[in-house]
């Protein structure tokens, strides 16, 4: 195993993918000459020339539909959205077309494509360009969306993405970009629609993806210290939703909390939190817990960002909530 | 040019439509032409003729009862679509191709098998043009497992991937990007020449006011797509006249914003249409490079079956009735001593046969079974997929 960063995950595979199948290819704004906004693309568009690494006019519904209709004839776009904000532009194209041409036409023709795109705040970009949106597309039936929370996974998942024969939203996050993990090499894929235990404990459950695995994490390690042993579940795939995996979570720990990095109403903790109620009613101690950013367009002036989003901190402090309301002592899982 | 003016008098826009695009068009030329005059035709340049009306005297006697035979077929089955509508068989929008069939018969003829169609929702003539059984058609309308799309899609979203009818697209422009998209990959995997596949991809006048039309064309224009944009002018959206939604009502100009040619043909000649269309993909194929073709032609119905039109005066309904393009193509080709008019009976009671054998296909096909809800969710199979039905627990442990 190598230690490389996330960023690199992704290129590395973009480029062992793109080696392996010539249907595979990449379009967006800036992948190619610029080498991705973000750099995800770098070395690709002097490898593999412009055929394969195609730079876009800014025309997010039409590179969309260019993605989808070469797709239908059985290539494999890689599409990169700068910004996750920037697919609004493109929202008819993913979720009229891309999230239902196979089953809308009786499942004659499959749409074999890979979106992938940054989402997430604490950037300072402000209200347009610091939002999560998962949600918009988790909620479409037809979708796949992942939320890849490691290196390691960045690599698994996006190469079952690309394999996948279904349009796959592979979503990343800006903060995530130079974070450093483990990554199997060679042939490594994650299977979509399967969440994993990111860290095993006894007395609560965290419930995450994507970035919020990371605090979730650190905070399990801080009350480590203090005699709390945290269970952490990556949801990883956010469509299909794993429920089985948290649910049976919550049935050992008797507490769940979900963390967020989205607007709290109607979100994935919203989901996660029906889904425990249904699946490990008999077993709570507790009322389960979000911990979700503040519902406001997210701020720029960086005291209120910090405030708006979600951290350690509240993540702690909500845990701790949740521990004293069930009378934790501690001594449960000695 | 001014809708009421064109809408009261179909005729006189059979000469305004001889305009061609701002490349090659001379107007006073244009206007000038005698649209149903065939010894002015006669005088043509082979360049202009695929731009005239009146063009029969041209063509196999045979071609030109096939496609009075397609015609009929389409606007009898979209007659008994109406009637089936109102019956109760068929649910949802239902949009008629009456008024567009010969561009529908041109259209379809001119399309090589090898070729793409991206289509709108007003699509029912176009899969039965392409050679898909009327029955097949109608059990789709029906909501049964024969149609096209399984009972899945309905009358906007037919679809028959075998012989490339690459599907009807319900959101007014969102055909236009995907269609790009088959003709990047024909042009990713292919060389332009006369054996290159095309893609057709067809949209109403109202699609010119969207943004993925301008993206669509500028994108096509850009990667020298090998794809014909055929703008069905029907003259209205719903109820919006095109003079009200786009500054420029000439829409085969607004090809030249993006440097590739357009051209604008009545749409109420089978021969013009497939002539005009036929020329449109030689250029895409033998080039890659886009072409928009701008079909004139009415919509004597509703925008839907629901639709009873009433933005129209009655005045405007009968002048519509009165030169309904079926009647005068058949009146032309028995004048023509092309048919007879027992020929012509012929047809139609065959076409009538026809259809009655689609809507006992339809009718005989089975509905979908509920259980079958989930078979077309994903292609690839995948752990954890929904499957809950409503008031299911989505989780039992």
């Amino acid at each position: 195993m190598a230690v490389i960063s996330y960023r690199e995950a992704l290129n590395s595979t973009l480029r062992s993918e793109m080696q392996r199948d010539e249907d595979v290819f990449l379009i967006g704004e800036e992948i190619g000459t610029f080498e991705g906004s973000y750099k995800i693309t770098e070395g690709l568009l002097e490898e593999f020339g412009p055929r394969r690494v195609r730079d876009t006019p800014i025309s997010e519904e039409g590179f969309t539909g260019i993605a989808i209709g070469a797709a239908m004839l059985g290539l494999r776009p890689v599409l990169e959205y700068m910004t996750l904000n920037f697919s609004l532009l493109a929202l008819d194209q993913v979720v009229n077309h891309a999230a239902k041409i196979y089953t809308m036409f009786g499942g004659q023709t499959t749409v074999p494509m890979v979106i992938r795109a940054p989402g997430g705040g604490g950037q300072q970009l402000a209200a347009t360009h610091s939002q999560n949106l998962e949600v918009w597309y988790a909620h479409v039936p037809g979708m796949k969306v992942v939320a890849p929370s490691n290196p390691a996974d960045a690599k698994g998942l996006l190469t079952a993405a690309i394999r996948d024969d279904d349009p796959v939203m592979v979503l990343e996050n800006l903060s995530l970009y130079n974070t450093k993990g483990e990554v199997p090499e060679g042939e490594h894929t994650t299977e979509i629609g399967t969440a994993a235990i990111a860290r095993e404990g006894s007395d609560l459950t965290v419930i995450s993806y994507s970035r919020g695995v990371r605090t979730a994490l650190q905070v399990a390690e801080e009350l480590a210290e203090d005699g709390v042993s945290v269970e952490v579940v990556d949801l990883r795939s956010l469509r299909p939703l794993d429920r089985r995996t948290f649910c049976e979570s919550v049935q050992r720990t008797t507490r769940a909390v979900v963390l967020e990095d989205d607007w709290l109403s109607y979100g994935i903790g919203a989901e996660v939190a029906a889904s425990v109620q249904e699946g490990a009613f008999d077993f709570l101690d507790a009322p389960v817990r979000r911990v979700a950013a503040a519902e406001v367009p997210l701020p720029y002036a960086k005291t209120l960002e910090r405030a708006a989003l979600p951290d350690a901190d509240d993540l702690e402090r909500v845990i701790r909530d949740v521990l004293d309301a069930t009378s934790f002592t501690g001594e449960e899982h000695s | 040019m001014n809708d009421q003016t064109q809408d009261a008098d179909p005729q006189k826009a059979d000469a305004d439509i001889q305009q061609v695009n701002a490349e090659d068009a001379d107007p006073q030329d244009a206007d000038t032409q005698q649209a149903n005059d065939p010894e002015a035709d006669a005088q043509e340049t082979d360049a202009q003729k695929a731009d005239s009306t009146g063009s029969t005297g041209a063509e196999q006697p045979e071609t030109l009862r096939a496609y009075f035979q397609q015609m009929t077929l389409i606007r009898q089955f979209e007659l008994k679509a109406k009637e089936m509508y109102q019956r109760a068989k068929i649910g949802g929008y239902c949009h008629l191709n009456v008024g567009e069939e010969a561009t529908v018969v041109g259209l379809m003829d001119a399309i090589a098998e090898r070729d793409y169609l991206y289509a709108n929702y007003r699509v029912h003539g176009y899969a039965i043009a392409r050679g898909l059984e009327p029955g097949r058609v109608m059990a789709e309308l029906f909501g049964r497992t024969d149609g096209l799309a399984g009972g899945w899609g309905g009358s906007m979203h037919l679809c028959d991937a075998e012989t490339r009818f690459m599907g009807g697209y319900g959101i007014v422009g969102g055909q236009m990007p995907p269609a790009i998209g088959a003709a990047m990959a024909i042009s990713h995997r292919s060389d332009p020449g006369p054996e290159s596949a095309a893609v057709m991809c067809l949209l109403g006048e109202g699609t010119s006011a969207t943004g993925a039309f301008h993206e669509t064309l500028n994108l096509a224009s850009l990667w020298d797509l090998p794809i014909v944009f055929v703008v069905i002018n029907n003259r209205v959206g719903m109820s919006t006249p095109v003079e009200k939604a786009s500054a420029e009502p000439e829409l085969h100009k607004k090809a030249a914003s993006y440097r590739f040619e357009g051209r604008r043909v009545d749409g109420e000649d089978p021969v013009v249409v497939r002539d005009a269309a036929h020329e449109a993909l030689t250029q895409a194929r033998e080039n890659h490079r886009p072409y928009l073709l701008e079909t004139m032609s009415y919509r004597l119905k509703g925008h839907s079956v629901v639709d009873p039109a009433r933005y129209r005066t009655d005045e405007e309904r009968e002048e519509l009735a009165e030169n309904d393009l079926l009647p005068r193509w058949r009146s032309r080709l028995i004048e023509d001593g092309v048919l007879t008019e027992q020929d012509a009976e012929t047809i139609e009671q065959e076409a009538t046969e026809t259809i009655e054998r689609a809507v006992e296909f339809a009718d005989d096909s089975p509905a979908p079974e509920p259980e079958d809800l989930f078979t077309n969710a994903y292609s690839t199979g995948v752990a954890n997929a929904p499957s809950a039905m409503p008031g299911d627990r989505v989780i039992t442990l």
